[in-house]
């Protein structure tokens, strides 16, 4: 009754003890973050090899199927959700009397220390966060290549999508010593970079998104032969992987990976 | 003769103006020029890799639809058979999705064409069958649309069902059909195709003739009939189905240039056949200028162009036959 006429303010004292997950990217803060059972559920593309950075974790925990009639009845006293979860659900939750916590997807690295720390005030973990935080930006430190000259890479995804210096892939590549040809063109934010393009901008190096499972024609253009005739190019194959989806810690493998490769190229010089 | 030159010229001028539209800017000269150079410079790529192989489907696919087209309509004797309307491109989609979905065509590439030519097959002997043989304007247009329906519901349902989070968008371009950043592997892969088919229906271009005095002279005049209709399946089936599996079911082709151009040729269909060919080869290459012209940005879809020009006409087309039928 106390905390109905305080609101949310009261929350914030009182530990969240049956927490439920509904998006991918906050199951993973969530696992990383919560005391053992706090978190008592994820959503279920946690449980999914292909884009969960931390499956062996998650599967510990049953899926839910992220609606809102799924989660109520596991009455939780806190549902994690992404603010583009459906607001259809996160409007019924919050209606039903259940707090929702909504994250924001990382548009950079900063956004993986902000993420953590409002994931670890959520939980009433802030000692936890503030401890994963520091070293995040440790390892973020170390592993940052500081090499020249900075080679020009693109990112190319399926249907000829690209991420522009706005985006957290952007930022891997920058921290692991590569420009993105993206912002040459003025897509900042990333959108759609045509082939021919693509080509034109000749760059050092190309990154494929992931392959996903079964077949489409939309990843025709991946191995265009256009792609294939530019001869300083580096094609670097598919890499942009689970590890690159959400602002975590989880992103230093992806950076690591970006640095082998920036590595070897220099090796190869 | 001069029809001929006519429209060799058209389609000659369109190949180098569709050659030097895209998102590029180079100058007319320049990409030209880049189109023989061996030097592996970008702008030489996207010439020979990219704009090229374009141009050349838009040929293959135009003329193959026109061809396909103007012999629906003479072997039916009916302005309204067309290869996308009666769902004979459809179905050929079909037949090219459940190829891809399979995973057939990752070991077996030319599984993408034969499975395309299997479900065209499969819908013009259903046509066939059903249209009969005079092919009343009404039963075909009933058929078509049937046949349409259930070819395009399997597809997206196809698709749907695929594992794939990019399959359910690959229904535009399966219905409405494009030529966006396809390369040399589609040139190869259709090109046998389609110059059996083309090959088949020029053999039938003299049964075609006959068949305008109606069945009974044809057959006076030496003509086997069986015969010319399994070379109009097999063949009306090869073009589309190779046209489709590389580009999607591009619509009304067949349609609208054999209606612009049977008044240039005295209604022969012996002579549509190579008038609609040429028609057809110039229509998908201006309609494949357009939609990088109008919409740079936007990867606007080759079938919603021919659409938004053939279904006015395939209005009017109806709407003069059901004068001549009152």
């Amino acid at each position: 009754m106390v905390a109905v006429l305080l609101g949310p303010a009261a929350w914030a004292d009182q530990r969240p003890e049956r927490v439920v997950s509904v998006n991918l990217c906050t199951d993973q803060l969530g696992l990383l973050l919560a005391d053992s059972g706090q978190l008592i559920s994820v959503s279920r593309l946690a449980h999914e090899p292909d884009s969960s950075a931390m499956v062996e974790a998650a599967r510990a925990l049953p899926a839910n199927g992220s609606g809102a009639e799924e989660v109520y009845l596991l009455t939780p006293d806190l549902v994690l959700a992404g603010t583009f979860t459906d607001s259809a659900t996160v409007q019924m939750l919050r209606d039903l009397g259940i707090r929702v916590e909504l994250f924001a997807p990382a548009r950079s690295l900063e956004d993986v220390p902000a993420r953590l720390r409002q994931m670890g005030a959520a939980l009433g973990r802030t000692a936890v966060a503030e401890e994963m935080v520091a070293r995040f930006e440790a390892d973020l430190a170390a592993l940052t290549v500081t090499l020249t000259p900075r080679p020009r890479a693109a990112l190319y995804y399926v249907n000829s999508y690209t991420s522009g210096d706005r985006s957290l892939a952007s930022d891997i590549l920058a921290v692991a010593g590569f420009d993105n040809v993206a912002s040459e063109v003025g897509l900042d934010w990333g959108g759609v970079l045509p082939l021919e393009k693509l080509v034109m901008l000749a760059p050092d190096l190309i990154i494929q998104g992931r392959d996903y499972p079964g077949q489409a024609r939309a990843e025709d253009t991946l191995d265009h032969p256009a792609l294939l005739a530019l001869s300083d190019t580096l094609q670097a194959g598919q890499l942009t992987d689970r590890d690159w989806i959400c602002g975590t810690p989880q992103v230093l493998n992806a950076i690591r990976a970006m640095r082998d490769l920036r590595l070897s190229m220099e090796a190869d010089r | 003769m001069k029809l001929a030159a006519l429209l060799v010229a058209l389609c000659a001028a369109l190949f180098v103006v569709s050659l030097t539209s895209g998102q590029v800017n180079a100058s007319v000269g320049e990409s030209l020029v880049a189109l023989w150079r061996d030097d592996g410079l970008p702008l030489s790529v996207v010439m020979q890799e990219i704009r090229l192989p374009r141009a050349l489907l838009a040929v293959m696919i135009g003329a193959s639809l026109g061809m396909a087209g103007a012999a629906m309509q003479g072997f039916l004797r009916n302005p309204l058979a067309e290869p996308g309307l009666i769902g004979v491109s459809g179905s050929a989609a079909l037949g090219a999705v459940l190829a891809i979905q399979t995973g057939l065509t990752l070991f077996f590439p030319l599984a993408l064409p034969l499975a395309a030519l299997s479900g065209a097959v499969l819908a013009v002997v259903l046509i066939l069958l059903l249209a009969g043989p005079r092919g009343a304007s009404i039963t075909l247009i009933l058929a078509g649309i049937a046949i349409s329906a259930l070819a395009g519901a399997l597809t997206s349902l196809v698709l749907n069902l695929s594992p794939n989070p990019f399959a359910a968008a690959d229904i535009v371009f399966w219905m409405m059909g494009s030529l966006a950043d396809r390369s040399f592997d589609h040139v190869w892969l259709a090109l046998p195709f389609m110059m059996l088919g083309w090959a088949l229906l020029a053999l039938s271009a003299r049964g075609l003739d006959a068949l305008t005095l109606g069945e009974d002279a044809a057959q006076a005049m030496g003509i086997n009939l069986a015969r010319l209709r399994l070379m109009l399946v097999i063949g009306t089936a090869s073009c589309v189905g190779a046209a489709t599996a590389v580009a999607g079911a591009v619509g009304f082709v067949g349609l609208v240039v054999p209606h612009l151009l049977r008044g240039f040729v005295g209604a022969r269909p012996s002579s549509l056949l190579w008038a609609s060919a040429l028609g057809g080869a110039a229509m998908v290459l201006a309609a494949d200028i357009a939609v990088r012209e109008i919409l740079p940005q936007r990867d606007l879809k080759l079938g919603v162009l021919m659409a938004l020009v053939g279904a006015p006409l395939f209005l009017h087309l109806i709407f003069k036959t059901r004068k001549e039928m009152a």
